[in-house]
């Protein structure tokens, strides 16, 4: 009962966020790439401003699963790294927090570079 | 009946514009719900099964979804689901993988420096670049406040 609830609300709030940036799409011609910049952006000043904090604790993947929730971690990544490391963090920060996922990404999209080719269209 | 350009501009509007939006970001919704729902349940999975702590359990999530959006844009499917699905494998951190994984395949004719290496980064360098300068300025915002 618990997970079907948390189901439900990582699916509400993640299929919210992603409503928004449909209407972005079709009604200012926004290109994706600008989508995903100002989603990370975004979650970095909501993170930042502690607003974004509390959606994490309501929907779970829902929130930290869309790029918001990407700008969310390097907020987060950043306050520890300072918290721990004072000036420096500023700089040893969001690139940590950010590790993880960037890191998977490069490596994945290497191999997937090496193994296949891209289709004709 | 007779077109003014105002009323040709509603008229336009209310029959070719209404339809589609509705239906873009109902499909929005249900598949990117989706992927968060299928998030969720992998870090139940990750946190009760495996035991892992709440910060592992998230990147497992995130190493998975990405693993799966990078297989599905190399074998080119997953072009084909964007499709329909628009924003809702955009904007969940498939689409982060997507944007890595779907330049760097195609710039492979084109070397594997300035091709494959350079490409990969046609949108993730932008996210990454805004991402870790807004990151900093927080980072100094909060260690101003901290000190006084």
């Amino acid at each position: 009962m618990e997970l079907t609830l948390s189901l439900c609300k990582a699916f509400l709030v993640g299929g919210l966020l992603c409503v928004i940036a449909q209407i972005l799409i079709d009604e200012t011609a926004m290109t994706p790439a600008r989508i995903l910049t100002l989603y990370v952006t975004a979650g970095v000043v909501l993170g930042a401003a502690g607003v974004y904090e509390k959606l994490v604790d309501f929907a779970g993947r829902g929130a930290t699963v869309p790029l918001t929730g990407f700008g969310f971690a390097i907020a987060e990544g950043v306050k520890e790294a300072v918290t721990e490391q004072g000036f420096l963090g500023i700089f040893t920060g969001p690139l940590t927090a950010a590790a993880g996922g960037t890191c998977a990404a490069m490596l994945f999209s290497l191999a997937a570079a090496l193994c296949f080719s891209s289709k004709p269209k | 009946m007779k077109f003014e350009k105002n009323n040709y501009k509603r008229y336009a509007k209310q029959h070719a514009r209404r339809s589609p939006l509705g239906k873009n970001c109902l499909a929005a919704f249900l598949s990117g719900g989706g992927v968060c729902a299928a998030g969720e349940l992998l870090y139940h999975l990750f946190s009760g099964v495996f035991r892992l702590s709440e910060k592992e359990s998230g990147l497992c999530v995130s190493l998975v979804l990405i693993f799966i959006a990078t297989l599905l844009t190399g074998i080119g499917v997953f072009d084909r689901i964007a499709k329909h699905t628009g924003a809702g494998t955009l904007v969940p951190i498939t689409g982060f993988a997507n944007a890595v994984a779907s330049p760097a395949i195609d710039a492979k004719s084109e070397g594997y420096v300035l091709g494959v290496g350079a490409k990969a980064f046609t949108v993730a360098g932008p996210v990454l670049l805004y991402g870790t300068a807004a990151g900093a300025v927080w980072g100094l915002i909060f260690w101003l406040t901290k000190r006084g």
